[in-house]
């Protein structure tokens, strides 16, 4: 409990920082959002009075907590192009985003652990060899290749799916997690991977260790040792990698977006980067790094489940 | 064991140094000139005459592909230019002085690891507009924390090792201690930080030019090129796979010569 309290605590400092970060990192743009707005002929007037109805002529700290306030309660500002509450273009693309980016982070974890402990616990040469080469060849090709090789297999060659052809969660839930499944894959694939090569290396490693022919002495037999002590010790490494890729996932569904045409916060951010939209930019990278800060945190509090020890410390 | 570590670092070798050789060329002749438009020849399918086929302007995809690699392997290098030196010098004040300004600067590395590089670059893009100088310094800053914390822990090592106490003794500066001494200890550590982090900033690069955010028209990187080429991947599906097929290459050369670097290391 002592431990949840003092990560929470951590977990509070952190999205704080982040935010703070987040807010500055916009308060030092070189142009000027007004003439962005308003254009280089506007008035002097005219720029002081979209200033003031910004508010951007409040110094920066107070700025900062207004909005961290604001932000809190919902409100995430407006956007300089639509005029439109930032929360209000959100809430219709985050959703989505978050079921692929969930969806993607579940075909990872389901899938590598059991072939990373199957690729680990196997012994044989041939094997050995075979999955790391292919997993190194995995690794290599970029998500928005895999997607777009998906899109010309699938859906140019066998068509059993219309790229582009996305149907709303709104709609009808089936039909858009089965349009998800390959966006998905594509994400998931080269992450899936990686996490097989570390979780391989990592249960080998553990099988070298004394206390596993310790238990092999006494009789235990192979694959309790394995579930029982192996996996214990050989999961600690990879659910901080799974933590990483969590964040990695997030901004991999933001470039496979872009590949399957689905109308999630991808399109919004870059339309709002190139037209210097920064309350947008600004609102959807605390969101995406609260995200972070988050999983990290679940992260923390999985460690000590796997291994009590940390509490201690 | 021996052989095996050999085989990675062997393969990765001949296919990096190959991708090299063709990008070097590239820089001074390519088959036909990347940006020359022939309208007789429109979507061409891969032949002889043109290796991997024609664009849809009738430009020579596999010239296009050489010089989109060239663009891409230019950025690489300037992005792990900076992070690697830049790195060395944090990393190294940091490991081998260590104090208060170590904590702090270790504490914001950890931080900004902690985010996916991409994300950030795309921050720093965005505040300071696309173009190929300021992908190259947005990733460069962000590649630095990675090398710097790989430097420092090696530093930080090697402090307290006898062959620096004797040098101590003997009178040499901090700075020859640093530079002469351990730093030539760090490179088989560094050599294989430093492909892990060309093929980090490739497929940055890749990426943020997939979304239009990175090197922009006329330019073209592979990134660049294979979201044009998404337009025509029922029409002409060369162009996406030969553009594509080329990311694959340049990476998975460095990464094997990365797996082989660390086995190597291993042993």
């Amino acid at each position: 409990m002592k431990y949840f309290i003092k990560k929470s605590c951590t977990l509070i400092i952190t999205l704080f920082i982040v935010s703070l970060l987040a807010f500055l990192a916009f308060q030092v743009i070189p142009g000027d959002p007004t003439t962005a707005l308003l254009g280089t002929e506007a008035t002097a007037e005219a720029r002081e009075a979209l200033r003031q109805e910004l508010g951007l002529d409040q110094p920066v700290l107070l700025r900062y907590f207004d909005w961290l306030l604001n932000f809190l309660h919902g409100d995430m500002g407006t956007s300089y192009n639509y005029r439109m509450p930032v929360a209000d273009m959100l809430s219709d693309k985050l959703p989505i985003t978050a079921i692929l980016t969930l969806m993607s982070f579940a075909f990872t974890v389901v899938l590598s652990i059991p072939l990373g402990i199957w690729a680990g616990s196997t012994k044989s040469r041939a094997l050995d060899l075979g999955v790391t080469v292919l997993d190194q060849i995995i690794m290599s090709v970029p998500q928005f290749f895999l997607g777009m090789l998906a899109c010309y297999v699938f859906g140019n060659l066998f068509r059993l799916f219309v790229p582009g052809n996305f149907v709303s969660y709104t709609v009808s839930w089936g039909a858009c997690l089965g349009y998800m499944v390959l966006p998905a894959l594509a994400i998931a694939i080269p992450r899936i991977a990686m996490t097989v090569k570390m979780l391989r290396s990592s249960i080998q490693t553990q099988l070298q260790q004394d206390y596993v022919r310790t238990s092999r002495s006494r009789g235990s037999g192979r694959s309790k040792i394995l579930r029982r002590h192996v996996l214990k010790n050989a999961l600690i490494p990879v659910i901080t990698f799974l933590a990483v890729s969590a964040a990695e996932i997030m901004t991999g569904s933001i470039i496979v977006e872009q590949v399957f045409t689905i109308p999630g916060i991808s399109r919004l951010l870059l339309a709002s980067i190139s037209n210097r939209d920064f309350p947008v930019v600004q609102a959807i990278v605390v969101v995406v790094a609260a995200w972070i800060v988050i999983v990290n945190f679940v992260a923390d509090l999985l460690y000590q489940l796997v291994d009590p020890r940390i509490r201690l410390r | 064991m021996k052989k095996r570590a050999n085989v990675f670092l062997w393969a990765g070798g001949i296919l990096s140094g190959l991708m090299l050789c063709i990008i070097i060329l590239g820089y001074f002749w390519t088959p036909y000139d990347p940006t020359a438009m022939d309208p007789k020849a429109k979507f061409c399918a891969p032949s002889l005459n043109h290796l991997l086929g024609t664009d849809n302007f009738g430009r020579d995809i596999f010239s296009r592909v050489v010089d989109g690699a060239g663009t891409s392997f230019f950025i690489a290098l300037c992005v792990v230019a900076i992070g690697c030196l830049a790195g060395i010098l944090i990393g190294s004040l940091c490991g081998y002085y260590g104090g208060l300004p170590d904590l702090i600067l270790t504490r914001v590395c950890d931080s900004i690891t902690a985010f996916p590089a991409f994300l950030l670059a795309l921050v720093i893009v965005t505040v300071a507009g696309p173009g190929t100088e300021n992908i190259i310094l947005a990733l460069g800053i962000l590649f630095i924390p990675s090398f710097a914390r790989i430097v420092r822990s090696e530093f930080a090592r090697c402090r307290e090792l006898n062959y620096i106490k004797s040098a101590k003794l003997m009178g040499a500066g901090g700075m020859r201690i640093m530079f002469r001494h351990i730093l030539p200890n760090t490179f088989p550590v560094l050599l294989s930080a430093v492909t892990i982090g060309f093929n980090n900033a490739v497929l940055s690069e890749a990426s943020m030019s997939f979304l239009g955010i990175g090197i922009q028209p006329p330019y073209a990187s592979l990134g660049s090129m294979l979201s044009d080429s998404q337009s025509f991947l029922h029409s002409a599906p060369w162009y996406a796979l030969g553009t594509g097929g080329a990311i694959v290459l340049l990476i998975l050369g460095f990464s094997l010569l990365s797996e082989g670097l660390q086995l190597k290391g291993q042993r």
